[in-house]
């Protein structure tokens, strides 16, 4: 369509930053205290990448993910986020095939071994895993928002899609298919935020 | 409660005075206000003057000048507090003399958030509900807009209009068809940001609208070259969307001091400046600012009850944005 390029970034945007911040605290309510949990066990899920050279270990940890995309798909994007935004509907589809997908490649299959891998990939995946943990949830607050519109692993989107980049290049055989997605979520999830605080300035 | 229905009476003289404003504009403090049940709701500052109207050229129907956009603004999920506050900005919008309320399947929540305020303050009598149909192929607009106007809570819509012109020619079989079943009262096509202008004058000299929805603010005056005289000479009623341009020209010219002049237009702020330019263009039958709170609500309507400025004011009022922006 030609008229594309007449779009704005803030075009897309259905909704204002406050109701967006009123939902995700509304949800981090709701689902409180399982935001910790996921985080720790985030934490552990990467001291047994870094650590363990046990497959049923690493198949744990893809099980976590796996999980984590899932239950992300059916408790952010189809019950909440979609009450604002139809296009959820479509993003939980898309985060419950990522999830399945990980789950396939990584538990059921066990082909996403954490070892061998060299010093740089270790300190690069590491640290963009401990980037989602422990520092996207610092984010909102950073921003001046409230801590209960703290997003973090598990339970939201972004730092789900940038911690399994990160698990993702702790396993050396990792394929690159397994990236797309989360690189596209990551990339939507940055866009929107940025659209927002545009919006709301 | 159910909202008390005027008698016959005042149904007599709402209607004269509805007539007086749109024939002549003549001082519209004679027009009587519509009531509504009382509610917690902060009581306006001053005393509600009826805005003015102008008719739908199709059949001559008067609408105020300033409808209630949704657009965003209505778009707050399942928030109680939130769709309460916008229950709000409706009962005051009604209170204040308004009509027309705009929305879409496209905006999220805020169908159900109309409905919701429409029940909640009993207002579904009062109101000009005006919808889209956004949704391809044509074949499933049907089962759009009956899933529309029960979000609504309506059991037709005034208004149905094809958003951005996505699958127009399917759907304006079906809404000519609804129309002509009298399920639907006008049939229309949306667009906004200037986009699809030539698509969108050919369907205006093709079909027989009663409706174009299109962007128009002091700053975005492009339809002004093509579709609003397209519309005059067509006999389609206008609405204009995002006279604010969804507060960002409203932030622009918050830099810059209200000119004195503007007072003389009975402007004290930029937002009646900018409103009173969109709606005092002859073609234009509404214009449709969207807003979260009751007194910008009020002042909306209220910039629709004072003197509108003539053709040399509005060059100047443009002339002068032109030079700040």
């Amino acid at each position: 369509m030609s008229e594309w390029w007449s779009y704005r970034l803030g075009s897309f945007l259905l909704f204002s930053q406050r109701t967006y911040g009123s939902l995700v605290a509304s949800y981090n309510a709701e689902i409180w205290p399982l935001q910790p949990v996921l985080v720790a066990l985030g934490l552990v899920a990467l001291v047994v990448a870094a650590r363990s050279r046990s497959p049923l270990h690493a198949r744990l940890v893809w099980l976590l993910l796996g999980g984590a995309w899932c239950w992300v798909a059916w408790a952010f994007h189809l019950r909440r986020f979609s009450t604002i935004n139809w296009a959820a509907e479509y993003l939980a589809w898309v985060f419950a095939l990522q999830g399945m997908a990980l789950l396939w490649a990584g538990a059921v299959h066990s082909s996403l071994s954490f070892q061998p891998r060299s010093p740089a990939r270790s300190a690069l995946g590491g640290g963009i895993v401990v980037v989602a943990l422990l520092a996207w949830p610092l984010v909102a607050p950073g921003l001046g928002r409230p801590w209960a519109q703290a997003e973090s692993f598990g339970s939201f989107p972004d730092p789900t899609a940038i911690a399994t980049l990160g698990f993702l290049t702790l396993a050396p055989r990792a394929p690159g298919w397994l990236m797309v997605i989360p690189l596209v979520v990551g990339a939507l999830g940055l866009t929107m935020a940025w659209a927002l605080q545009i919006a709301a300035a | 409660m159910p909202m008390p229905l005027p008698s016959a009476d005042r149904r007599t003289l709402l209607r004269r005075g509805l007539m007086l404003s749109v024939c002549g504009m003549l001082p519209v403090h004679a027009q009587p206000r519509r009531e509504l049940p009382a509610t917690s709701l902060p009581p306006s500052p001053s005393a509600v003057v009826a805005p003015l109207m102008r008719p739908i050229p199709s059949s001559s129907e008067p609408v105020p000048l300033v409808g209630l956009g949704s657009w965003i603004t209505f778009n707050v999920g399942n928030d109680p507090a939130a769709r309460e506050q916008c229950a709000d900005v409706m009962q005051a919008f009604f209170g204040a003399g308004g009509k027309l309320i705009d929305c879409s399947p496209m905006y999220g929540s805020s169908q159900e958030v109309i409905g919701h305020g429409l029940r909640s303050r009993n207002a579904a009598a009062g109101v000009f509900a005006a919808d889209k149909v956004w949704v391809s192929p044509g074949a499933r607009g049907p089962a759009q807009i009956d899933t529309s106007s029960s979000r609504w809570g309506v059991p037709r819509f005034d208004l149905l209009q094809v958003h951005n012109l996505l699958s127009w020619q399917e759907h304006l079989v079906t809404l000519f068809a609804m129309k002509a079943a009298g399920r639907l009262r006008y049939v229309g096509i949306s667009t906004s940001e200037g986009r699809r202008h030539a698509e969108l004058e050919q369907i205006m000299r093709s079909q027989p609208l009663d409706f174009v929805q299109v962007t128009y603010s002091l700053r975005d005056r492009r339809v002004e070259e093509r579709i609003l005289p397209l519309a005059q000479e067509r006999g389609i009623a206008v609405i204009a969307n995002r006279p604010f341009e969804q507060g960002d020209l409203l932030r622009i010219l918050a830099r810059h001091p209200l000119p004195a002049w503007a007072a003389e237009l009975q402007c004290s702020s930029w937002a009646q400046f900018a409103l009173k330019f969109a709606i005092s263009n002859p073609a234009v039958t509404c214009a449709i600012p969207a807003t979260t709170r009751i007194d910008h609500v009020r002042e909306n309507l209220a910039v629709a009850t004072g003197r509108l400025p003539d053709a040399a004011a509005r060059a100047r009022m443009a002339a002068h944005t032109d030079k700040l922006l």
